[in-house]
C-alpha cells in the first residue's frame, strides 16, 4: 500500500501522466471536432501513424522541429480530405471509409519509411523537442515538474483544449459546426453549406490527429518504429464519448488514461508486480478506461446527426 | 437594405414554376401572386406539390422552368441565403432546429459572419426578447431546445424567421402538431404579423383552418394549380371537392352495438422511455362493437399505450385483462394469439420492411404458422395466394405481389397493412394514426374498413391527432395528456374545443400526477 502512495506523491509520476496524455489530447480534440460536425473519423489510428512518420521524417531529413509539426499536420489534413470527400459529398459509410483510411494511412507510412530507410534495423533517433521549464512555475513542488517542465508540444496541447472549446461555444463558426452535427437541415435552411462545414471539420480534425501522432516521434520516443501508435487512436474515440463531446471533459479523460497507464508501468516494479504477470498491468489502463466509459457515458449527449450523411435537395 | 415596397405591387410572384423528379411532375407551370398584408392558403393533399413549390421559393430545390420575383426583383434559384436576404422566411414542417443548442443559439445560427471572432449574444438576446414581446411568442432564450414541447419549438422556428426580418412567412402544415387552442394562439400571432404588413403563405390540408386564417385559397392537385378563390366566396365542401377532384362521400355510420369488454386496463402505469412518456394510472376498457378514440397531442403516452397492447411494453403498475383474464406473460406473440390486429403508427419503420416484397410483408405476422409454413418449410404458393386475396379485397394498387413494398404509395402500403391485420379476423384492432399522410380516397377506404370491423363485433382502439377523425369515428372518446387518460366521453358529448382543453391538460385530477 505504501508503495502506491509513494507513486502518487512522486513528481516523475505526474510528469509521465501528462506526457502520456499529450498525444491523446491532440488526437481527441481532432476526433471531437469531426464528431461535433457529424462525421465519425475512424481514420484516426492511421492518420496518427502518418503524422508520427511525417513529423519524424521531416526532422530526420534536416527540417526544423516546428516545420515537422506543420508537415505532419498537412499530411493529416490530406488524409482528412480523402476521408471527407468520401463521407461528406459522397455520403459513403463512415465506418468503412474510416477503417479503410486507417489501413491505407498506416500502410503508406510504413511503405514510405521502408523506401526512405531500406537497410535500417535500429530506428534512428532525432534531436526532438526538449523540456522547456517555465520559470517560477516549474519550481512549485510536485505540480511544477509535472505541469511546467514539459516540452512545448505539451503546452500546446493544453492551450488547444481552450481554443477548441472557445471556437465551439463562443464563435459563429462553432455554432454552425455543432448544428451541422445535430441537425444539418437547420444549417442548410440558413443558407450555410453543410458540406463545407463538415469537410473543414474533418480536415482540421485530421490535422490535429496527425500532430498527436507527431508528438510520439518528436516529443516522446524520438524515433519512428512500426506499431508505435499502438491503439492510441481507438482510445481517443472512446475518450470523445467519455468526455460527452465536451473538450474539457475529454481532456480530463485523457489525463485519467495517463494516470492508469503511468501507474501500471510503476506497479510492475513494486512488490505487487513480482507476483502478477506483467500482461495484467498492460491491460489495466484499457480495462479501467472501459469501466470509466461505462460510468461516464450513460447520459452522454451524442450529436444527433453523427454518421448521418446529408444530401441537399433529397426528398 | 430591403428594396422599397411599392404601395400596390405584389410582394411575391411565382411564374410558371415547373419541377420534375424523374417522371413525376411535382409542379406543373404553377403561378401564384402574393400581395402585402395578405394570407393565402396553399391547399392540397399529400403529394399535390405544395411543399415542393415552397422549397423552390426558399431555394432548397431549383425549378426546371419558371421564375420567382420578390418585391419586384428576380430571386436567384437554389440559394436559401438569397431567399433569406430577400425577406423570405420558412417555418418548416420538420423543424430545422438543433436539439443540443439553446433557443437563442438556434435563432442566431447563420445570422452572424461565420468567421466572426465571437458570437454577439447580448444584442441577439435583446432583439429576440423584443420580437417575442411584439408577437406574443414567449419562449425562454436559454432553454435547451431538446427540452421544449412541440408548440414551443414551433414558436422558435417562427421567431427564427422573424429574427431575420422576414417580410414573407411560409408556414408548412404548422398546425399538424398543435392542439386546437395552440392553433388559435398561433393564428393570433399570425394576425399580428399581418397587421404589421407581413405577408403569409399558409400550407395546409385542413379545410376549417384555411377558412379561419386565409383570405385567398390556392388549390393544388397532382402538381397542377386547379383553383384560386377568395375565402369569402367558397365553403369547406367546395374546397374539398376542388382538392380531391371528385365528390366526397363520408363513410356511412351505423349505431354501435357494444358488447363484452375484450381488453381492460386498471390503473395501469408504464415506465418512461427516454423522452417518450409512459402511462400514469390509466383506466381503459375496449368493448366489442365499439370504436374507442384516443385524442391527444403526439408524445403524450399514445406510444406507450399502443406498445403495451401490442406486447412491446410491460406494466410497471396496475393490471391488464385480456378477454377477461390477466395474461401470465405478455409479448408480441401473445398479443397476436389474443387476436390483436395492429396498424402501426409508422408504416415505413415498423409496419413494413421496405425491400421485402408485398408477399413477404403480408405474411410477416404469421409466417411461422400454417398455411405459410409447414414442418419448417415455407409454402410460398399459399403466401402468394393470401397476398393476392389482400390485394384484391383491399384494392392495393401495385404491379404484383412480388413488387418491393417501398415502391408503393403510402395509401397502398397502408391498405396492405390493413388487409394483413383484418384477414386475421382480429377481435381487437389497434389502429395507430391509420390515415396519417393518406389522400382522401384512401382515408375513406381505411375508415370504412374500421367501421365495418366494428360492426362485425371488433373492439377498435383508434389513436389519432386529427380531432375531426376522432369525433367522426369514435363511439367513446378518451383524451391522453402527459400519460394520463381522461374519463370516457360518449359520442356527441364533446366538441373539438372541449377535447382541446383536455389535451392541454385541463380537467385531470391532481392526484393522477403522482405515479
Amino acid at each position: 500500500m505504501g508503495e502506491i502512495v509513494e507513486i502518487f506523491l512522486s513528481a516523475s509520476f505526474w510528469a509521465a501522466v501528462i506526457r502520456i496524455a499529450s498525444p491523446l489530447i491532440f488526437a481527441t480534440m481532432g476526433e471531437l471536432i469531426c464528431e461535433r460536425a457529424g462525421v465519425l473519423n475512424l481514420g484516426i489510428e492511421g492518420i496518427m501513424v502518418v503524422g508520427a512518420f511525417a513529423g519524424w521524417m521531416t526532422v530526420y531529413s534536416g527540417g526544423g522541429l516546428w516545420t515537422g509539426v506543420m508537415v505532419a499536420m498537412l499530411a493529416g489534413m490530406l488524409f482528412g480530405l480523402l476521408h471527407g470527400t468520401l463521407t461528406v459529398p459522397f455520403g459513403l459509410s463512415q465506418h468503412v471509409v474510416g477503417l479503410g483510411i486507417t489501413l491505407l494511412a498506416t500502410a503508406s507510412a510504413y511503405f514510405a519509411y521502408r523506401l526512405a530507410l531500406p537497410r535500417v534495423t535500429t530506428p534512428p533517433r532525432i534531436e526532438a523537442f526538449q523540456p522547456f521549464p517555465i520559470p517560477i512555475l516549474s519550481d512549485i513542488p510536485l505540480i511544477g515538474p509535472a505541469l511546467f517542465a514539459q516540452t512545448p508540444l505539451t503546452y500546446l496541447a493544453f492551450v488547444l483544449v481552450g481554443v477548441v472549446s472557445f471556437v465551439l461555444f463562443r464563435t459563429p463558426l462553432g455554432l454552425a459546426l455543432r448544428a451541422a452535427g445535430e441537425n444539418p437541415a437547420a444549417v442548410a435552411a440558413q443558407g450555410l453549406s453543410v458540406t463545407a462545414l463538415r469537410m473543414g471539420a474533418v480536415m482540421v480534425g485530421s490535422g490535429l490527429m496527425a500532430v498527436g501522432g507527431a508528438f510520439l516521434t518528436m516529443s516522446a520516443f524520438n524515433s519512428f518504429f512500426f506499431e508505435m501508435v499502438n491503439g492510441r487512436g481507438w482510445i481517443c474515440i472512446a475518450l470523445v464519448v467519455f468526455g460527452a463531446w465536451m473538450p474539457g471533459k475529454a481532456l480530463l479523460g485523457a489525463v485519467l488514461f495517463g494516470v492508469f497507464d503511468a501507474l501500471q508501468i510503476r506497479l510492475q516494479q513494486t512488490s505487487i508486480g513480482a507476483d502478477i504477470p506483467y500482461q495484467i498491468f498492460l491491460m489495466m489502463p484499457f480495462v479501467l478506461s472501459i469501466l470509466a466509459l461505462v460510468i461516464m457515458s450513460r447520459r452522454a449527449a451524442i450529436p444527433a446527426a453523427l454518421m448521418v450523411p446529408f444530401n441537399k435537395g433529397e426528398r | 437594405m430591403r428594396p422599397e415596397m411599392g404601395a400596390q405591387g405584389p410582394v411575391l410572384r411565382l411564374d410558371g414554376i415547373t419541377k420534375r423528379f424523374g417522371a413525376l411532375v411535382a409542379n406543373d407551370a404553377i403561378s401564384v401572386t402574393l400581395w402585402p398584408g395578405e394570407v393565402i392558403a396553399l391547399l392540397g393533399e399529400n403529394g399535390a406539390g405544395k411543399t415542393t413549390l415552397m422549397n423552390i421559393l426558399f431555394g432548397h430545390y431549383t425549378a426546371d422552368e419558371g421564375s420567382v420575383e420578390v418585391f419586384g426583383a428576380p430571386l436567384p434559384q437554389g440559394n436559401p441565403r438569397a431567399a433569406l436576404a430577400a425577406g423570405v422566411g420558412m417555418v418548416h414542417q420538420h423543424f430545422t432546429l438543433a436539439d443540443n443548442l439553446t433557443v437563442l443559439e438556434n435563432v442566431i445560427l447563420g445570422t452572424q459572419p461565420l468567421w466572426g471572432a465571437r458570437l454577439d449574444m447580448a444584442g441577439a438576446r435583446a432583439k429576440l426578447a423584443r420580437l417575442a414581446e411584439d408577437f406574443g411568442l414567449a419562449v425562454d432564450p436559454d432553454a435547451r431546445l431538446g427540452t421544449l414541447s412541440v408548440g414551443e419549438r414551433q414558436r422558435v422556428e417562427i421567431l427564427k424567421a422573424l429574427y431575420r426580418d422576414a417580410r414573407i412567412l411560409i408556414l408548412d402544415e404548422p398546425t399538424a402538431v398543435l392542439t386546437p387552442q395552440q392553433a388559435e394562439a398561433l393564428f393570433a400571432a399570425l394576425r399580428k404579423m399581418v397587421a404589421q404588413g407581413l405577408s403569409i403563405i399558409f400550407i395546409s390540408h385542413k379545410l376549417h383552418e384555411v377558412m379561419a386564417i386565409a383570405s385567398r385559397v390556392v388549390v393544388l392537385r397532382h402538381g397542377k394549380l386547379v383553383g384560386e378563390v377568395a375565402v369569402a366566396d367558397t365553403n369547406p365542401g367546395a374546397l374539398a371537392e376542388m382538392m380531391v377532384g371528385a365528390r366526397i362521400t363520408p363513410p356511412e355510420l351505423r349505431a354501435a352495438a357494444p358488447g363484452a369488454t375484450l381488453l381492460e386496463l386498471r390503473t395501469v402505469s408504464t415506465p418512461d422511455r427516454g423522452t417518450a412518456r409512459g402511462l400514469r394510472k390509466v383506466d381503459l376498457a375496449l368493448r366489442e362493437g365499439t370504436i374507442t378514440g384516443l385524442a391527444g397531442v403526439s408524445g403524450n403516452g399514445q406510444g406507450a399505450l399502443a406498445d403495451l397492447i401490442a406486447g412491446l411494453e410491460h406494466l410497471s403498475g396496475g393490471e391488464m385483462l385480456v378477454h377477461g383474464a390477466e395474461p401470465v406473460t405478455w409479448s408480441v406473440a401473445h398479443a397476436l394469439n389474443a387476436g390483436i390486429g395492429r396498424i402501426p403508427e409508422d408504416r415505413h419503420k415498423t409496419g413494413t420492411i421496405a425491400d421485402f416484397s408485398l408477399t413477404e410483408n403480408a405474411i410477416l405476422e404469421r409466417y411461422r404458422r400454417p398455411p405459410f409454413a409447414r414442418r419448417g418449410w415455407m409454402d410460398w404458393g399459399a403466401a402468394r395466394g393470401f397476398t393476392d386475396t389482400v390485394i384484391r379485397s383491399y384494392d392495393v394498387r401495385c404491379p404484383g405481389p412480388e413488387t418491393r413494398i417501398r415502391l408503393l404509395s403510402g395509401g397502398n402500403m397502408q391498405k396492405l397493412i390493413l388487409g394483413r391485420a383484418m384477414e386475421g379476423a382480429p377481435k381487437i384492432i389497434l389502429a395507430n394514426q391509420p390515415v396519417r399522410g393518406l389522400d382522401i380516397g384512401a382515408i375513406t377506404f381505411v375508415q370504412t374498413q374500421l367501421l365495418a370491423a366494428r360492426d362485425q363485433g371488433a373492439a377498435v382502439l383508434l389513436i389519432s391527432e386529427d380531432l375531426d377523425e376522432i369525433l367522426t369515428l369514435s363511439d367513446i372518446i378518451h383524451v391522453i395528456s402527459e400519460g394520463r387518460l381522461s374519463p370516457p366521453f360518449a359520442r356527441g358529448t364533446m366538441s373539438a374545443a372541449d377535447l382541446g382543453r383536455w389535451m392541454a391538460g385541463e380537467g385531470f385530477e391532481r392526484g393522477q400526477d403522482a405515479a
